[in-house]
């Protein structure tokens, strides 16, 4: 009998995996929320707003950087403008948020308050349905995952590859920006949404809120991861990193690249657009630079930082790179971007893995110093 | 055969209707249709690159089940052929079909792959980065599109026909290995492996032995030969001792067109042949 697919998808993680699971899910979902809500503040135990939201936000980063691993990483293909997805996802929670506001903006219109300064007198049409949290659900799923496969159907029908791709994703998320900054465009112009106060009835800043916030980020990494892992390790992954070693080799064979691409990039969008949804509330804003170029570049080199083709690397990457950012941030804010750019440098031309490869290459440095490899087994090796 | 008398559907007998031919048979759109015992027919096939005529109307038909050897001197146009076979290239002019119904011309790289042709590239090009028994694997005759692969899991008769290739590729013992680490020869071989698992009609194999040494060569030739018959083989090749080993006809490319055809005792008695082989 051949085995349920819920079994296979399930046993993707290996016995260490689950364990990281485990671990991880105690952290998220019991430690955490402990910490920060019934540990009293003083206490030295005691977690902070700051600590939850920040690590929050960071999860969310995390579930992007998986997702820019399985389309760089894994099918070889650098996109520049993922932080458009992301920014896509955050926008299309964002207008719910805005709609949860009511009455109590600054205006006490039912109109968002964007949208009573700039005296329009009815919601856009696109604006409709955004009161549903369904809706919002929906349309997070949906609409940047059509628009990444629209895209990508005819960047790849064109046989676009290489750094000819990257540049036209950046000009893309660029674009994107522009059109949202003009207030016309019906997304609050440069301020974006803010101001939120209510998800699902709820206030937004209540500590219990927020708890929920980070565990479902931390649930959306974890099922990310799990997906990634099912992916990689099925007959689709090997394909997949077939085409980015030699596509034309796999066209020979008989597969259709396009269609490999174009679910991977989709389903890659669409992740992203689930980690814009979870980080908005958290955060409590979003506005057009988060489409920013250097967004896209950052996310970039969180991966290649992390280590590229592997799972687990791209989310060390995302925590270490932004860990460092908040502190570098405060510490020697006009020094960050310098920073940024020698890690990238430093990354690319000694650490080709990542951190992930080099820890890798010292573990088996010390397992060859501890017991020498035999001439003879070294030999059937070369 | 029984002449038989069938009335046409119009109720008029064909002209041609000479009262000793065959049933028709019908056809199916996209299956490979080897009635008149041929398996890939070329007809004045002109392809040029900024004014340079790789191939000047070629002319070539391959039976079914021949072992053909494709020879000439650097920019005869062996390789266009292939990539004109094998959808990589467009002709400008001429035509290319494979079997009786299926048109080259208008499938793309992957189609005219799933309908029975398989490439071996020059320079060997195996997934490095796979293991060897991953890259068979990959090879594999089956649904090949995104959703199958996302589900499929190997079955049992599958992993049998990737033992039985390591066995016949004499990699059994190195299933596991990554294939970037294999010597030449043995990702020559690999190559050819994948070939097989492919489960082609046809297979086109660009300088197969290159970097082979003597012994790996005549094995290779040992394997070419028993695949014959069942398969259709074309063997571009430098390397004569090799080509007389495999024995089939031989085809003289030249400035993109046939020069001769024969056996190899013939091609090389031709004094054409020997003026372009040894110039003037």
């Amino acid at each position: 009998m051949p085995t349920p697919l819920i079994v296979r998808f399930l046993g993707a993680f290996d016995r260490r995996g689950w364990q990281f699971a485990a671990l991880f899910a105690a952290l998220t979902l019991v430690a955490v929320p402990v910490m920060h809500l019934v540990v009293p503040s003083g206490s030295p135990l005691h977690l902070s707003t700051h600590f939850v939201t920040l690590t929050g936000k960071i999860l969310c980063y995390a579930i992007v950087a998986v997702a820019m691993d399985l389309i760089w990483g894994y099918a070889g293909i650098l996109s520049l403008g993922h932080g458009l997805f992301f920014a896509l996802g955050g926008y299309a929670f964002g207008m719910y948020l805005m709609r949860q506001i009511g009455r109590d903006g600054s205006y006490q219109s039912d109109l968002p308050d964007f949208m009573v300064f700039l005296d329009w007198k009815d919601m856009p049409w696109f604006w409709a349905g955004s009161d549903s949290f369904i809706w919002a659900v929906l349309v997070v799923l949906t609409v940047p995952a059509l628009i990444a496969f629209v895209f990508g159907y005819f960047a790849f029908r064109s046989r676009i590859r290489g750094v000819y791709f990257s540049i036209i994703t950046q000009a893309l998320t660029y674009a994107a920006m522009l059109l949202f900054f003009r207030n016309e465009t019906g997304f609050g112009g440069n301020n974006g949404f803010t101001d939120f106060k209510r998800i699902l009835g709820f206030s937004i800043t209540a500590p219990e809120t927020r708890v929920v916030l980070f565990a479902l980020s931390a649930m959306a990494l974890l099922a990310t991861l799990l997906l990634a892992r099912y992916l990689v390790a099925s007959r689709f992954g090997r394909v997949l990193t077939a085409i980015r070693d030699a596509e034309s080799r796999v066209m020979f064979l008989g597969y259709q690249p396009l269609w490999y691409k174009l679910f991977v990039w989709t389903l890659s969008a669409m992740l992203c657009a689930i980690a814009g949804a979870l980080y908005v509330p958290q955060v409590g804003i979003i506005n057009p630079s988060e489409m920013s170029v250097g967004n896209s570049i950052e996310i970039a080199i969180w991966v290649a930082v992390g280590g590229r083709g592997t799972l687990i690397g791209p989310l060390i990457g995302a925590f270490l790179v932004n860990l460092a950012k908040s502190w570098f941030t405060v510490s020697f804010p006009e020094y960050w971007l310098f920073f940024l750019g020698a890690m990238f440098v430093v990354a690319t031309l000694y650490l080709p893995q990542g951190v992930v490869g080099l820890w890798l290459k010292l573990r088996a440095r010390a397992a060859r110093a501890e017991n020498p490899v035999s001439p003879a087994t070294k030999g059937a090796r070369a | 055969m029984k002449a038989v008398d069938l009335p046409l559907a119009n109720g008029e007998n064909s002209p041609w209707d000479s009262g000793t031919a065959e049933l028709g048979h019908i056809l199916h759109p996209g299956e490979l249709d080897l009635s008149h015992k041929v398996i890939l027919y070329l007809e004045d096939i002109s392809v040029s690159f900024d004014g340079f005529r790789a191939l000047n109307r070629l002319s070539l038909t391959i039976d079914s089940g021949e072992l053909r050897c494709i020879i000439g001197p650097n920019g005869a146009g062996k390789t266009t052929m292939m990539d004109v076979i094998t959808g990589k290239t467009r002709p400008d002019e001429g035509r290319a079909f494979f079997g009786q119904t299926i048109d080259l011309t208008r499938l793309s790289e992957a189609e005219i792959a799933s309908s029975g042709i398989g490439r071996k590239f020059q320079k060997p090009t195996i997934f490095e980065n796979h293991s060897v028994f991953e890259n068979l694997e990959l090879a594999m005759k089956t649904d090949k599109r995104v959703r199958r692969s996302l589900f499929s899991v190997l079955d049992s008769a599958a992993a049998d026909r990737i033992a039985e290739t390591l066995e016949l590729i004499r990699l059994a013992g190195a299933a596991d290995r990554q294939a970037g680490l294999l010597s030449h020869g043995q990702k020559q071989w690999l190559e050819i492996g994948m070939l097989l698992m492919q489960e082609p009609r046809l297979l086109l194999l660009d300088e197969p032995v290159a970097g082979m040494t003597d012994e790996e060569t005549e094995r290779t030739g040992e394997l070419f030969l028993s695949l014959a018959g069942l398969h259709s083989l074309v063997v571009v090749e430098h390397d004569m001792a090799f080509v007389r080993q495999l024995g089939g006809r031989v085809t003289v490319l030249h400035e993109g067109s046939v020069l001769a055809e024969g056996s190899l005792e013939e091609v090389q008695g031709d004094p054409r042949v020997i003026e372009v082989y040894l110039g003037r």
